[in-house]
């Protein structure tokens, strides 16, 4: 009876392993739009006008598993994509040819690319982080196949963020055990990182998200961090310092009901913004405390920093929307500065990209398969723009998007989708994470059942 | 028919505790999620729970004296009750994965303390995962001394990568330990041993101790006879093979 009921956990688990998010990547002179979706990549050229096709010597598709990390370089040449199948692709922005493939021994948790452009940083499912040189790669010229050799790793914890400090001196890799590791990046990177400048440690679940607020006063830039934890917490990575913490979830509420009481009696343009909060997190979970059971519902799963830094967009798991946060950098403290919710349809955001040029946010939402349905891959992409500490930022429409309807339909694979699978997507996203992510508690009294099957137990039955 | 006599786990001659009550298979998996409390960073570990005659209230930890020596895979605990005689005014504490061994210990310190009033007052254990979980115990530069006594060998390729000595692994115990501070590793397994040493020789941060460096230590004649692991290769005659190491700043080279 009980083992059924294992072996039932089991087969739903190997499921969820194929569950990836969608995933967008914004080119920082906004020149382009990536979403990758399971397997699929697919990138929407905004100067052309038209979708970009992608080539690669070993052809489409170009990843055989489900993509989970996609990145352009700071300098926009670079585009590199990883996931499940174990390879990493570069890409460059120019000719959309994939210039270099680096095979990885594990899946490919995180991606990223130095600031000098040189080096290709990614993580995989051990904790390993390797590093691979693709210095003269550009435009036409293919490396080939690279060879990557460790840089530093995490002990057997899975890494989902990999970040470059804005000056190029650290890497940070962030960890399933709540820590987040700050190494000296060194001039030879292939030999290894092996100088520690600090640890930023204070979260209390898994880390899933890094970015670095860029401000005139501090060039090395202040580093925030979103967790499984619910909150966003900002650091000084020299020393490791926590310097504020924001419980998003619990505050975007208590911030949203404050605008929702002020807003009573306006309505635009016909139709009323007002929400009842209850919707705005898909299961009302936050507001009356349900126990357990919502512990874990409100990871924060992505976050993005903005106009010069100073505003965070940061996506959580059930929220429809986004909350920005404004960091005070020489307060260095960070606060909720408004709830932006998605109206009209179930979009909780999986991915951010923000475009300093246009000042605009990206966000996408999507799940490459769902157990137990036939619904294709889904991806669905909203853009807000004013994004901005003085102005109202707006949801655009569809007709309203840079790239219009003809970008939506090859990133989102049509223009239109179905809303009632998005719940669903969103659900299975969040079940992925958490098995994933969080440390499985199993029950204490079936304890002895579940070690018949060890070596040592055996001999005595 | 009911139990009316209670296990005497703690002998009464000695006051010690009796290993034989503390028994556990050899082995623990260092990759499992082991549910035990980690501090979140090494400014909540709590100095007064362990360390209870010299920081009498949680707030007595001001940060002046910290945990200097610590020992990896303590086991029985020989080498720290060594230890804390030799060098009665450093704080020091031992780390295991097991809990039954890492309780054994706990009432040895226990035992040994009440035996002997005002001594073993700085010594203690906690159960944890090393592997993981160093940043959370100790800040960047705390730890003068680092033990690794006769580790898993893990002898089979494919979990070399569980050795607690590891290229990677010794970025985090470079990270602990203050510059100068020194590493210590033994183990009758030569291969092991090998590798110990070829880890940290290739790593940028470690450098050997010369010969007459170590004779000079007296810690060093405490890794072969302190610890009951060493004491039975002792018994049955078996080679050992140590490796000495001392944390240096790596000079700005081209590297």
């Amino acid at each position: 009876m009980e083992e059924a009921e294992a072996e039932a956990e089991v087969e739903s688990n190997r499921d969820n392993v194929e569950v990836a998010p969608a995933l967008i990547a914004v080119h920082p002179e906004q020149i382009s739009v990536a979403v990758a979706v399971g397997p699929d990549l697919r990138v929407f050229d905004l100067l052309a006008g038209s979708a970009a096709s992608l080539v690669d010597e070993c052809g489409a598709p170009f990843h055989k598993d489900p993509i989970r990390a996609i990145r352009f370089g700071s300098r926009g040449k670079l585009f590199v994509s990883a996931g499940d199948d174990k390879t990493v692709k570069i890409w460059s922005t120019e000719s959309w040819r994939c210039v270099c493939t680096v095979s990885s021994e594990k899946r490919v948790s995180a991606v990223a690319i130095s600031e000098d452009g040189c080096h290709v940083c990614f993580a995989d499912k051990f904790g390993v982080v390797w590093v691979v040189d693709v210095a003269g790669s550009h435009g036409h010229v293919t490396l080939g196949d690279r060879k990557p050799t460790p840089l530093l790793s995490h002990y057997c914890s899975i890494i989902p963020s990999l970040e470059f400090s804005p000056d190029g001196r650290f890497i940070l890799s962030a960890d399933r055990d709540s820590k987040i590791r700050v190494t000296n990046f060194p001039k030879k990177p292939l030999n290894g990182a092996h100088e520690i400048q600090s640890f930023c440690l204070g979260h209390t679940e898994f880390v899933s998200c890094l970015a670095f607020v860029h401000a005139r006063e501090c060039p090395q830039g202040l580093l925030v961090s979103g967790s499984g934890d619910s909150t966003v917490r900002l650091w000084d990575i020299s020393s490791g310092a926590l310097l504020d913490t924001c419980e998003v979830a619990a505050k975007s509420i208590m911030n949203y009901e404050c605008i929702l009481l002020r807003s009573l009696t306006i309505s635009r343009g016909g139709k009323s913004d007002i929400l009842d909060p209850h919707l705005l997190f898909l299961k009302a979970g936050l507001l009356e405390s349900n126990g357990e059971a919502e512990e874990h519902g409100h990871a924060v799963t992505d976050l993005c920093t903005t106009i010069s830094g100073l505003l965070i967009a940061v996506a959580i798991q059930s929220l429809q929307g986004i909350v920005l946060l404004s960091c005070d950098v020489s307060a260095q403290t960070l606060s909720v500065s408004k709830v932006v919710s998605i109206a009209g349809e179930a979009f909780v955001p999986t991915c951010l990209g923000f475009s300093p040029a246009e000042g605009k946010l990206w966000m996408v939402t999507g799940v490459s398969s769902l157990p137990a349905c036939n619904y294709p891959p889904l991806a669905r992409v909203r853009v807000i723009s004013a994004i901005d500490a003085e102005q109202e930022p707006v949801v655009l429409g569809d007709d309203e998007i840079p790239g219009g309807e003809k970008l939506l339909e090859t990133l989102q694979g049509s223009a239109s989708v179905d809303e009632s699978a998005f719940l669903a997507a969103a659900e299975a996203v969040k079940t992925a994470m958490r098995n994933l992510l969080i440390k499985k508690q199993y029950p204490a009294d079936n304890r002895e059942s579940r070690k018949k099957t060890r070596n040592d137990r055996k001999l005595k039955m | 028919m009911p139990e009316t006599e209670v296990k005497a786990t703690i002998s009464k001659s000695t006051g010690l505790p009796r290993k034989r009550f503390y028994r556990a298979r050899a082995h623990s998996n260092p990759l499992s999620d082991s549910h035990f409390p980690v501090p979140i960073s090494p400014s909540q570990f709590d100095y007064s729970l362990h360390y209870p005659q010299i920081f009498p209230s949680s707030d007595q930890a001001d940060g002046s004296r910290k945990i200097q020596f610590a020992d990896i895979g303590c086991g029985f605990g020989g080498l720290l009750i060594s230890l804390s005689t030799l060098f009665p005014e450093t704080l020091m504490i031992g780390m295991e994965l097991r809990d039954k061994v890492t309780e054994y210990v706990k009432e040895r310190i226990l035992s040994l303390r009440v035996a002997n009033p005002g001594q073993y007052q700085n010594v203690s254990v906690v159960r944890t995962n090393s592997m993981k979980y160093i940043p959370n115990y100790f800040e960047k530069a705390q730890l003068t001394k680092m033990f690794f006594l006769f580790p898993d060998p893990h002898f089979k390729e494919k979990n070399h990568r569980r050795r607690v000595i590891s290229p990677f692994l010794l970025d985090e115990y470079a990270y602990v330990l203050k510059a100068g501070g020194i590493i210590y590793t033994i183990t009758d397994v030569e291969e092991l041993g090998d590798w110990m040493k070829s880890c940290l020789e290739n790593h940028p941060m470690f450098e050997a101790l010369t010969e007459k460096e170590l004779e000079a230590d007296p810690v060093v004649k405490l890794l072969s006879s302190a610890t009951e692991e060493g004491q039975k290769v002792a018994r049955n005659g078996g080679q050992t093979f140590q490796a000495v190491f001392r944390r240096i700043v790596p000079s700005d080279k081209t590297s």
